[in-house]
């Protein structure tokens, strides 16, 4: 009676405006609340950065009070509230995020331009790993439920997950860098591909793991379900019921778990970037937190913020495609 | 590397007998190779450097990291060598007015810029108001103001305009700098990045994006030739170099790496030469595998607790007293440190030079005999076990710190004292030591030149520094006394009745004297093991063949 | 419900997408069965699934065996968790001189901090759990049962919250609260309540229409009334499962923060400081890092294995 595959049809159909509206309409309306969304977002980091105690320039040493001053009156920081308020959201306007508070020779601007390539490229191949062997696996110990693979692939993924990165991570560079010298410590070197093999696998070993857990209940709820039991009944081979019919529906949580994720992955993990000593987008978000650069830590709060609500609109676009509904439905 | 010095400008500076003097001209700014050395092909080092700059402009550098590129890339009128001595650097020469006021320097005509443009005294006048304009927003503006530079004060508070600085150009090679007080170590204080020159023409081409690879234009032995933030700066030689012919390495990379553990990972997979710290709990096992590479170097400073000397119970010397007498600083330069830190029981560490340390009281005695004391003031004040001491010990998120105040509030914990750690993120502690929102705050204070004033000056009650609020008069008066006498020994009979008050007020506790260490690889030579201001200068070192 | 983005680790992601499945086949199964009646046969037969269930019920003894050596064990040893024995530093276990699980470079009992960074863990997960439990229940069923103007308001507001990264928050907070460990958790769990909101949302919208619902507003129940005493109760399903996989999410999110110094105030520990203390010098003692992470990871399992077997006993499809 509650057949998996219905269970998604309620999913769907609660909350996805894609359903019956055209996409085009559906996409006008998110980007009509993501506007204020993001202004609200801007408005409140900024007031609570703000609020932290400590400035920028709070330093080794009180400073003689003329120099702050002129420190501050460099930077805005003079100036009441609103009215910095006012400047930075007119220059935020103008695509300028502002200059560095902390790095003194450079804008905010330039430190993303810099950073972002790095996390973008260790962050996608994380996430190509994570997909192809999260689902390959998951689908794998699935089909052989109770065998010894599942039992393997599962144990994997449980310490995939319970683990924290920072042993994790030590732990591949004393094996493979230190003891068996195959691989650099740290480092970006331009982005070469020696530098890239653990930070990436650090990684991916994190989300591999859930991806399984959730790719194998899903398929085996999905391989339970009337329809393809119906399939079966019918005589369909294996190898097609699973790719033909099984393999979209039960992707459904995986995509609703990679999307939000994804955004996660891509801007970078502080932990991996401090270990493996990379300049990405993590360390300059924590640092910039800590420093109170505050233009550092509002340009990418703004940047993570966009990036979280545009991913959020492309999964549901995601799952209005593969709307188990549509491919399976009566 | 850090500090504002109100208590300067307020002290009467005497004459000094600085003799006004043509220093000799010895090349010790380059790399001393010992004959027989076999030198490697590649010349190329990678030096661990602790954190990202916040700036690599010599006006703008905020601390250590910035300031170890900056003296590679840069150099000024003076610079040291490697035991810390002030040798001439663009500067071949210089002559000191009789009233010790006014300084001439001869620049090198040999000094180029990296772009072969020659540096010329205009060059050092456009730095030196560059760094006191209220414009360019230097931190560091303070540095000019504790030598007395002519109107440097003012400026700096906006009141009159930048070229009104005591410095002029008599002509390209002649550059001259007068000083309202005769401050007797002016000459030591120019091998600092303040004031480096900056290439006029190129910073007024570029404005803020003038420090960029590509941009940049250095004077130093090195030029820049990349930089990824968070990831490294590479530097090469300048061939315009004045003693480029004496620079042995061809190529140096800096690598911010703060973890201290990833840098020792990265030292161990031969990617780092030379790192920026050795991680404590690895000292002993690295002592013992390979001994060669750890090097320990005395530094200019003291680790030390500050008290909050308006709050109570701390407003009572025999409380602060007690406390400080109870601290094993043995077992904390023994076991907690390890390091070779010697304990520290005076405010100036011994290794500053011409500071012949006194022994105070509590520094005869055994532990034992601490303890003991320590327990009678503790009850003279009014503490004992009905009625137990309680209070916060306030430190910065860090490793190092965590440990040191987890011992003390140990060895505290005998004298019935109940001790609430507090650990803060740097900021939000600096916030609360600086405001004095705190009972016993950790602190620690790295000289900026080498002499005794450099960390005494710290606890007179101008100070801006001067955490604990500590307000004495007569260590005041002592303090101020200290730059009228003219003799050297007079001078330190001061330093010394200072340090003997510090002793019984106590208003800070400290607890011991820094020391640097590194870890080098054996084919790195010329590491200068007796600098105690740290400087290591990538130009003084050498490639052995390995 | 796609939208769901818990940011606290990757335990609570995970848990979302099988958490979801749960409420999907909870509410099917509250939909279709007359609740008053059934509601404690429900709960009867979910005892009696998890009980079956093998993995569960040894975490289950797993669990309580490491919870009464956290609280006993200490008792045991000589030492106290903050005392140093200055013999001894960085010393390997050792029954001679007490240290069954060796000494930090401090020269303080491991065995004694370990259990003592237990309670702390164990603490900081369960109240962070709780505040978001409570707030993400509250919040959900207000929205879900008001519904029309201020459920969409409401769910605005979530977004909004949504799309902030979660470290700035975190960092923003440890800066305002500094120094408890509590606080700041209690600061967490009020973050990490809103996929708790959404889902009890979804759950609450699914039994509005309900005649037991109805009957109580058309008995005059105030609205209050109606969402503390009817709604809430049935939501317990749910908000168990959703809360047993929270709380390894919290335990695994301290060590985190314990990795950027902004743990837990020393002399106190936990086992994510432990773990990270522990890390930082594997190859020259590596019984710092073994002993916390045999309890750190062993306890996750146990969570994990527990929420599962909760998860498959509340979810009526294995009938």
């Amino acid at each position: 009676m509650h057949s998996h595959a219905e269970a998604w049809e309620r999913v769907v159909e609660g909350t996805h405006l894609i359903n019956g509206v055209p996409m085009f309409t559906f996409i006008l309306k998110r980007i009509g609340v993501a506007i204020p969304t993001l202004f609200i977002l801007v408005l409140l980091s900024f007031f609570l950065m703000q609020m932290a105690p400590g400035s920028p320039f709070t330093g080794d040493f009180n400073m003689p009070p003329e120099i702050l001053a002129n420190l501050e009156a460099k930077y805005h920081l003079d100036k009441p509230l609103w009215q910095q308020f006012a400047y930075y959201l007119k220059d935020l306007l103008q695509g300028d995020l502002g200059p560095s508070f902390k790095y003194k020779d450079y804008t905010v601007n330039e430190l993303v331009a810099q950073s972002f390539p790095v996390s973008i490229t260790i962050g996608s191949l994380a996430f190509l790993v994570t997909v192809l062997m999260g689902v390959g696996l998951g689908t794998l110990a699935a089909l052989r439920q109770n065998s010894w693979i599942d039992y393997t692939v599962m144990t994997f993924s449980m310490v995939g997950v319970v683990l924290p990165s920072f042993v994790i991570a030590p732990l591949m560079v004393l094996i493979f860098s230190i003891s068996l010298k195959w691989l650099p410590a740290g480092g970006w070197n331009d982005g070469s591909w020696q530098n890239m093999v653990l930070p990436v696998a650090a990684m991916a070993i994190l989300y591999v793991a859930a991806v399984a857990r959730i790719m194998r209940s899903s398929m085996i709820e999905t391989l339970n379900s009337n329809f393809i039991r119906t399939a079966r009944a019918k005589g369909l081979p294996r190898r097609h019921i699973i790719f033909k019919h099984a393999l979209k529906p039960a992707l459904l949580p995986v995509v609703s778990y990679l999307g939000p994720a994804f955004v996660g992955i891509i801007t970078g993990s502080v932990v991996i970037e401090t270990v493996f000593g990379l300049p990405g987008i993590g360390q300059h978000f924590v640092n910039g937190a800590l420093n109170r650069d505050y233009s550092l830590v509002l340009g990418l709060t703004i940047i993570i913020g966009s990036l979280t609500i545009l991913f959020t609109a492309v999964v549901d676009i995601l799952y209005g495609l593969i709307d188990p509904k549509i491919r399976v439905g009566s | 590397m850090k500090k504002p010095f109100k208590a300067l400008k307020l002290a009467g500076i005497p004459a000094l007998t600085l003799a006004a003097s043509i220093m000799a001209v010895t090349n010790a700014n380059a790399a001393i190779v010992p004959a027989g050395t076999q030198l490697a092909q590649a010349q190329e080092l990678v030096r661990g450097n602790g954190a990202e700059p916040a700036s690599i402009d010599p006006q703008k550098v905020e601390g250590v990291p910035g300031s170890s590129v900056t003296k590679d890339l840069f150099e000024g009128l003076v610079t040291q060598d490697a035991d810390g001595n002030t040798i001439p650097g663009q500067a071949e020469s210089w002559t000191v007015s009789e009233d010790n006021k006014v300084f001439t320097f001869k620049i090198r005509d040999t000094a180029q810029w990296s772009n072969g443009d020659p540096v010329t005294a205009g060059d050092f006048v456009f730095a030196f108001q560059r760094a006191v304009d209220p414009e360019t927003a230097s931190r560091y503006a303070w540095f000019m103001e504790i030598p007395t530079i002519v109107n440097a004060s003012a400026i700096v508070k906006g009141k009159k305009p930048a070229d009104s600085l005591g410095v002029k150009a008599i002509d390209d090679k002649t550059f001259q700098v007068t000083l309202e007080k005769p401050v007797p170590y002016f000459i030591k204080m120019l091998a600092h990045q303040t004031t480096f020159p900056v290439p006029q023409k190129i910073v007024e081409k570029f404005g803020d994006h003038w420090t960029r690879p590509g941009n940049m234009v250095s004077n130093g032995a090195y030029k820049l030739a990349d930089w990824r933030v968070n990831e490294k700066i590479v530097l090469e030689r300048n061939s315009n170099y004045w003693n480029d012919k004496e620079t042995v390495i061809n190529k140096v990379t800096y690598l911010p790496i703060v973890s201290t553990t990833s840098e020792l990972n990265r030292y161990k997979a031969d990617e780092v030469d030379m790192t920026n710290l050795i991680p404590v709990e690895h000292f002993k096992s690295l002592k013992k595998q390979i001994p060669n590479e750890v090097k320990v170097t005395p530094y200019l400073g003291t680790y030390y607790y500050t008290f909050n000397t308006k709050r109570k119970p701390f407003d009572d010397a025999r409380v602060r007293k007690a406390l400080s007498y109870a601290i094993n600083r043995d077992a904390i330069s023994k076991y907690v440190k390890g390091q070779g830190e010697k304990p520290a029981y005076t405010f100036t560490p011994e290794t500053v030079s011409g500071f012949v340390p006194p022994t105070t009281d509590y520094s005869k005695m055994t532990q034992g005999e601490r303890n003991a004391e320590a327990k009678r003031l503790l009850s003279e004040a009014g503490y004992g076990p009905d009625k137990p001491l309680k209070f916060d010990l306030l430190y910065n998120t860090d490793e190092a710190h965590k440990k040191v105040a987890i011992a003390i509030a140990q060895m505290w914990k005998p004298l019935g004292v109940k001790v609430t750690l507090v650990n803060q993120e740097w900021k939000t502690f600096l916030d609360s030591r600086n405001d004095g929102k705190f009972d016993v705050a950790r602190a620690g204070w790295i000289g900026d030149y080498n002499e005794a004033s450099t960390m005494l000056d710290l606890n007179t009650s101008t100070h801006g520094q001067n955490d604990s609020q500590f307000v004495n008069q007569m260590y005041d008066k002592l303090m101020s006394e200290s730059r009228v006498v003219t003799s050297d020994e007079e001078r330190s009979h001061l330093y010394t009745e200072a340090e003997k008050i510090l002793a019984d007020e106590m208003p800070v506790a400290p607890i011991y004297q820094y020391v640097t260490s590194r870890l080098v690889k054996p084919y790195v030579g010329g590491y200068p093991m007796s600098n105690v201001e740290d400087n290591v200068y990538t130009r003084d070192l050498f490639i052995k063949k390995h | 419900m796609a939208s769901i983005s818990l940011k606290t680790g990757t335990v609570n992601k995970m848990v979302k997408e099988e958490s979801h499945k749960a409420v999907e086949n909870f509410s099917d199964q509250l939909s279709n069965e007359r609740l008053e009646i059934e509601g404690r046969s429900l709960w009867a037969d979910a005892r009696r699934r998890f009980l079956s269930n093998k993995a569960a019920v040894a975490s289950m003894v797993v669990l309580v065996a490491v919870t009464l050596l956290i609280v006993f064990g200490p008792m045991v040893s000589q030492f106290t968790y903050d005392e140093i024995d200055w013999a001894n530093m960085a010393a390997p276990p050792s029954m001679e001189t007490g240290h069954f699980f060796g000494t930090d470079h401090l020269g303080r009992d491991l065995f004694v901090r370990t259990l003592e960074g237990g309670r702390i863990s164990f603490m900081v997960g369960a109240l962070g759990a709780l505040v978001a439990v409570i707030i993400g229940t509250i919040y959900g069923s207000m929205a879900g049962f008001l519904g029309g103007r201020v459920d969409n308001l409401m769910m605005r507001a979530l977004e909004i919250l949504q799309s902030f990264p979660f470290m700035f928050l975190v960092i923003l907070m440890i800066t305002f609260f500094g120094r408890s460990i509590l606080l700041i958790f209690i600061a967490i769990g009020a973050v990490s309540w809103l996929d708790m909101a959404r889902i009890v949302r979804g759950q609450t919208l699914s039994l509005k229409s309900k005649e037991f619902i109805e009957a109580a507003v058309i008995s005059g129940a105030s609205s209050t009334q109606i969402v503390f005493r009817h709604l809430i109760p049935n939501l317990l399903g749910i908000v168990v499962v959703y809360a047993s996989l929270l709380v390894p999410g919290m335990i695994l999110f301290e060590s985190f923060l314990s990795f950027l110094g902004l743990g837990v105030q020393e002399p106190m520990t936990s086992w994510g400081a432990l773990v990270n203390e522990g890390a930082t010098s594997m190859e020259v003692a590596i019984w710092q890092l073994a002993f916390p992470t045999s309890f750190l990871v062993v306890t996750l399992f146990c969570f994990n294995f527990i929420g599962d077997g909760l998860r498959d006993a509340l979810d009526p499809k294995d009938r």
